[in-house]
């Protein structure tokens, strides 16, 4: 009797029940509220739904799904996101998705995509002075960048304890642009300047889309070696696109490809949410200095393109200031409507998406220059 | 004076809100197009007269395409 009784308490010890605590629970809600999120309000449902249910199963007891060597997940974050692969992956189907003409037609762009890191800054020494380490508070800064990738890509080199945490953010953030950028918007500048149309861009000759990505390459490795991985692969990718010469490789770098390494970066992202992990204090600072890194990045945006209009002959719309924070084409749209509210023969959509990839590069030369910084 | 609506930008035509005889107000969106995923009206230029339609929905158009010209 007693040895069938052992028998029955060996078996219960080994369910997941009898190692319920109260934090796994917590964490199922936080992560079916995710997962709500992506399904219901179609809310970057790509990432929100695999992330999401990734924190759900890491935090079933006993799964060992991010135990060392044997869990599944540990697999898919170990060789997926330490060794950087996945998100050189994303960046490489970027690349080949993104279409610089707006920049190269108007170079001048470059500087409001560096203009809106200010907030990355801001919340860099915003995070510093209430007490995260100098790697904590550069993975809590590049939020601010919009930038779910280089985000990611970051925190794994400096942080990667608050991996779950700034990814989140950073994608909650950048699914909340519509929200948070109009009210800085109209804040910032007055109905007169968001009423003013620009002169359409010239064309961009296919020499001149071939030689971006190569120069960016040279200028960006050279300057920031810690970004090469990064600038690399967007800058590859968008090579294979603009030459148009090797259209399958283009495809599968854009689709296929994007697809695989989006579920693993997913799953990869949600493992690292683990209940013990997560359920800190830390992590809400993070979501509320995230906050204030992309405010400040949109402000800082808003405010390089009116101080930009006291030199230019011909003024630009300082709206496509605030799409310099990344977040492509989020970003771009929201200026465009803007503009569009304020006079409707006004469309800065092209001129928005100048800024708005610049922003992309602008964000990784700031995660390549915390790296090298603060790196270990 | 005749008036041209062009395309801003490279773009598909969503749907035409006008046809050739009707009267348009300035501002009035004469067309709807789509370009990154974003739906945009395109607007008269200057109230009139609809003159010509030169686009129909479905249809891919280059930057500075005519669209509809207002009299």
């Amino acid at each position: 009797m007693d040895q069938l009784f052992d028998v029955y308490r060996n078996v219960m010890h080994q369910t997941g029940f009898w190692n319920l605590g109260w934090r796994e629970p917590v964490m199922w809600v936080i992560a079916l509220t995710f997962v709500y999120l992506g399904v219901r309000k179609n809310v970057e449902p790509l990432l929100l739904v695999p992330i999401g249910f990734g924190a759900l199963l890491v935090n079933l007891p006993m799964s060992g799904l991010m135990e060392a060597h044997h869990g599944l997940f540990w697999y898919f974050y170990h060789y997926g996101l330490q060794t950087e692969i996945v998100p050189s992956l994303i960046f490489l189907g970027l690349g080949a998705l993104t279409d610089f003409g707006p920049l190269i037609a108007n170079p001048k762009m470059l500087l409001l995509g560096a203009a809106a890191q200010f907030g990355v800054y801001v919340a860099l020494f915003g995070a510093l002075s209430v007490g995260f380490t100098p790697q904590e508070a550069c993975s809590i800064g590049i939020i601010g960048g919009a930038d779910g990738p280089t985000t990611i890509y970051t925190t794994v080199k400096l942080a990667p304890h608050l991996l779950g945490a700034t990814a989140l953010a950073a994608y909650s953030y950048m699914a909340m642009v519509p929200i948070i950028q109009p009210p800085l918007i109209r804040m910032m500048t007055t109905k007169d300047e968001r009423s003013r149309t620009m002169k359409q861009l010239r064309p961009v000759s296919k020499l001149e889309r071939i030689l971006f990505p190569i120069m960016v390459a040279l200028v960006v490795g050279l300057l920031v070696p810690a970004a090469a991985p990064l600038i690399g692969m967007l800058t590859i990718g968008n090579l294979f696109r603009e030459s148009g010469v090797v259209p399958r490789l283009t495809d599968v770098a854009q689709n296929a490809l994007m697809n695989i390494v989006t579920i693993f970066l997913g799953l990869g992202v949600g493992a690292t949410m683990d209940a013990h992990q997560f359920l800190r204090p830390k992590v809400i600072g993070v979501y509320v200095i995230g906050l204030f890194a992309f405010t400040f990045s949109t402000v800082g945006g808003l405010a390089f393109a009116k101080f930009l209009n006291l030199f230019l002959k011909d003024k630009i719309n300082p709206i496509i200031g605030a799409a310099g924070v990344s977040a492509v084409p989020m970003a771009a749209r929201v200026a465009h409507r803007e503009g569009q509210k304020a006079n409707p023969k006004n469309y800065l959509l092209m001129h928005a998406m100048g800024p708005n990839v610049a922003g992309v590069i602008g964000t990784i030369v700031a995660a390549g220059f915390f790296i090298a910084m603060v790196g270990r | 004076m005749a008036a041209q609506v062009v395309a801003p930008m490279p773009g598909k035509i969503i749907e035409v809100n006008v046809k050739v005889g009707d009267q348009v107000k300035e501002d009035d969106p004469v067309v709807i197009m789509e370009a990154m995923k974003i739906e945009m009206p395109i607007v008269a230029v200057q109230g009139g007269k609809v003159a010509e339609v030169r686009c129909e929905p479905g249809q891919s158009v280059e930057s500075d395409a005519v669209l509809v010209i207002i009299e």
